[in-house]
């Protein structure tokens, strides 16, 4: 008895996760998928419908507005978190003196909850008493700021705040990046007379290649995550002006009971995920072997 | 390193001087830019109200005072109730401790029976975890609601201690797993023909060398755990919300004034934890983000 327990130990241990795993992570995937295929409303129901909640999700007016602005948002968040990343790496690669204290500064907003973010950015950006009051309190009377208020433009706010509480952590990666790029080469290219700039754009950041797709990876998957961002900084408002994926997914479940709806743009989301994440996975899970 | 500053034949001294300056302006306008929201934050919090409407957002405090700290942390309303941030705050020590501490513990024994103890199949159960990790939480929004009802566990803190591990394990199983890969089979070989078992030789002899990535583990599951909102705001009832839930509630209360020092006073008081674990740990922290999605 003792024997069998010690020689299935290893087997033992991973059964819970195993079982875990397969239960509350494939097993409810399952479950919203056949949901999404109901006409389930207020209570689920289980006879498969179709793709009826599919349809009606895409003729909605406001899942549209939730799609359009995850491409705005999630082209920006990651296209000025990575250009800010990259800018931030090689200025501190130049051997400066604080670089350890700026580094530090440059990373800490990825240790705040999202809610903070959004909460701080909100009374920044609030037309009333933030910027544009202090704008205004320096003489310039026609100064506006609005965009949080502005349904056209409150999207943009909460690619500032995200783009703040971000680009400290692409700056991390890539400073590691640079780090790592062999100093040989680069002595090599210097010794040649290779302009600095040219070193950087023809050996240093192509060599980079794998960290850019990492650092666009992690951003993408918080892109289409983001929620916190957007119900403490807008709340999805004006109206619904600033509503993500996520959002619509948390009314539909939990404020319209809409269950069907709700499990539809979940399975959508997730299908967005994977589109960027699985080929990633894939290869990392191939080359690690 | 790539330090390119050292080369520049091309320059004059003047010109490299001038370059150097430069660039010390634009990292410390840019660490001005990082900085300035906690500064608002915090001097906001400090100002009186009157102050705050006549005031502008960047200036400095006329006069001090901290009762919008007190009234943030023991009075502050969210929705019906008005105690503050302070039950929520320790809603949320009680939820991360013991949610960090188990999920560690699964992660590291997890870790160590992939990377150490290979059967066949443990790399599918692997690739199973991970792909758990990236998942978008919504597409489990619902039927986990479900489940903790079904376990009679729905808007309570052990029901949102569950999910917090539940989907927490695979991020602290990749953490132990590429940390164990590390080291040579050799060890476990030689301890296995002196005789130790399984969990003898877990706890003699890679445990103590897992110090550095349990910090690492520990650290990311707790920011993990103290910043979630969406498990927060979906799993909880009126008494047993997180931090970040009663954050949330108390800036869009809706009744009275708008007080936007306490507000503020509510919102550092909520990153305090985690702040200051990123000012301690600030190594471990790195390493864990970058784990979590570099090799990830």
């Amino acid at each position: 008895m003792f024997d069998w327990l010690e020689r299935q130990a290893p087997k033992l241990v991973l059964a819970p996760s195993f079982a875990a795993m397969l239960l509350f992570v494939y097993g409810f995937i399952g479950w919203t998928a056949w949901v999404s295929l109901t006409k389930s409303r207020l209570l689920p129901k289980y006879e498969i419908d179709g793709f009826g909640q599919y349809e009606r999700l895409f003729n909605a007016p406001r899942w549209d507005v939730a799609i359009e602005n995850l491409a705005i948002f999630g082209i920006l968040f990651i296209g000025v978190s990575m250009a800010l990343g990259l800018l931030l790496a090689i200025l501190l690669d130049q051997r400066i003196r604080a670089e350890g204290a700026l580094r530090t500064i440059y990373l800490y907003p990825m240790a705040l909850s999202m809610i903070v973010t959004g909460t701080a950015w909100k009374w920044i950006l609030n037309p009333g008493l933030g910027i544009e009051a202090m704008v205004k309190g320096w003489g310039f009377d026609t100064f506006t700021f609005g965009w949080l208020v502005d349904p056209d433009m409150a999207i943009y706010t909460v690619v500032i705040a995200g783009v703040w509480q971000a680009s400290g952590f692409v700056m991390a990666l890539f400073l590691a990046g640079l780090r790592s790029v062999d100093s040989e080469i680069i002595k090599a290219a210097q010794v040649d007379g290779i302009p600095t700039t040219r070193i950087y754009t023809a050996i240093i950041i192509p060599s980079m290649a794998p960290i850019f797709l990492s650092a666009f990876i992690v951003l993408a998957h918080l892109a289409i995550k983001s929620f916190d961002l957007v119900i403490a900084l807008t709340g999805g408002g004006p109206g619904y002006a600033t509503d993500l994926p996520a959002t619509y997914m948390y009314a539909m479940a939990f404020s319209r009971g809409d269950l069907g709806q709700a499990a539809s743009s979940a399975m959508i989301m997730m299908m967005i995920v994977f589109a960027v994440v699985v080929p990633y996975l894939y290869s990392e899970l191939r080359t690690r072997k | 390193m790539s330090d390119l500053s050292g080369y520049t034949p091309e320059r004059t001294d003047w010109g490299r001087f001038a370059l150097r300056w430069g660039l010390f302006v634009i990292l410390g306008l840019f660490a001005l830019w990082y900085l300035a929201p906690l500064f608002v934050m915090l001097t906001t919090s400090v100002k009186t109200l009157e102050e705050i409407r006549t005031g502008s957002l960047i200036a400095l405090p006329r006069e001090i005072t901290f009762e919008p700290w007190a009234k943030a942390w023991s009075q502050a309303c969210s929705g019906i109730t008005c105690e503050g941030l302070r039950p929520y705050f320790f809603n949320s020590i009680l939820l991360a401790v013991p949610s960090v501490a188990i999920s560690t513990v699964i992660g590291a024994l997890n870790g160590y029976v992939i990377a150490q103890w290979r059967f066949r199949g443990a790399d599918t159960i692997f690739a199973l975890l991970l792909f758990g990790c990236f998942i978008p939480f919504q597409v489990v929004l619902l039927p986990m609601a479900k489940m903790l009802g079904l376990l009679g566990l729905a808007g309570t803190i052990p029901g949102l201690m569950l999910v917090h591990v539940v989907y927490g394990i695979g991020f602290t199983t990749l953490f132990f797993r590429n940390f164990y890969v590390t080291i040579p089979a050799d060890l476990l070989k030689a301890a296995k023909v002196d005789g130790a078992g399984f969990l003898r030789i877990f706890v003699s002899i890679f445990l103590p060398l897992s110090v550095p990535i349990v910090v690492v583990s520990i650290i990311w599951q707790f920011t993990q755990i103290w910043n979630d909102f969406l498990f927060g705001v979906s799993f909880s009832s009126a008494g047993s919300q997180p931090v970040t839930v009663a954050l949330n509630n108390i800036v869009n209360s809706t009744t009275g004034v708008k007080e936007y020092n306490v507000d503020m006073a509510a919102a550092i008081i909520a990153a305090l934890p985690t702040l200051l674990v990123y000012v301690v740990a600030g190594k471990y922290f790195i390493r864990g983000l970058t784990a979590g999605s570099v090799k990830g």
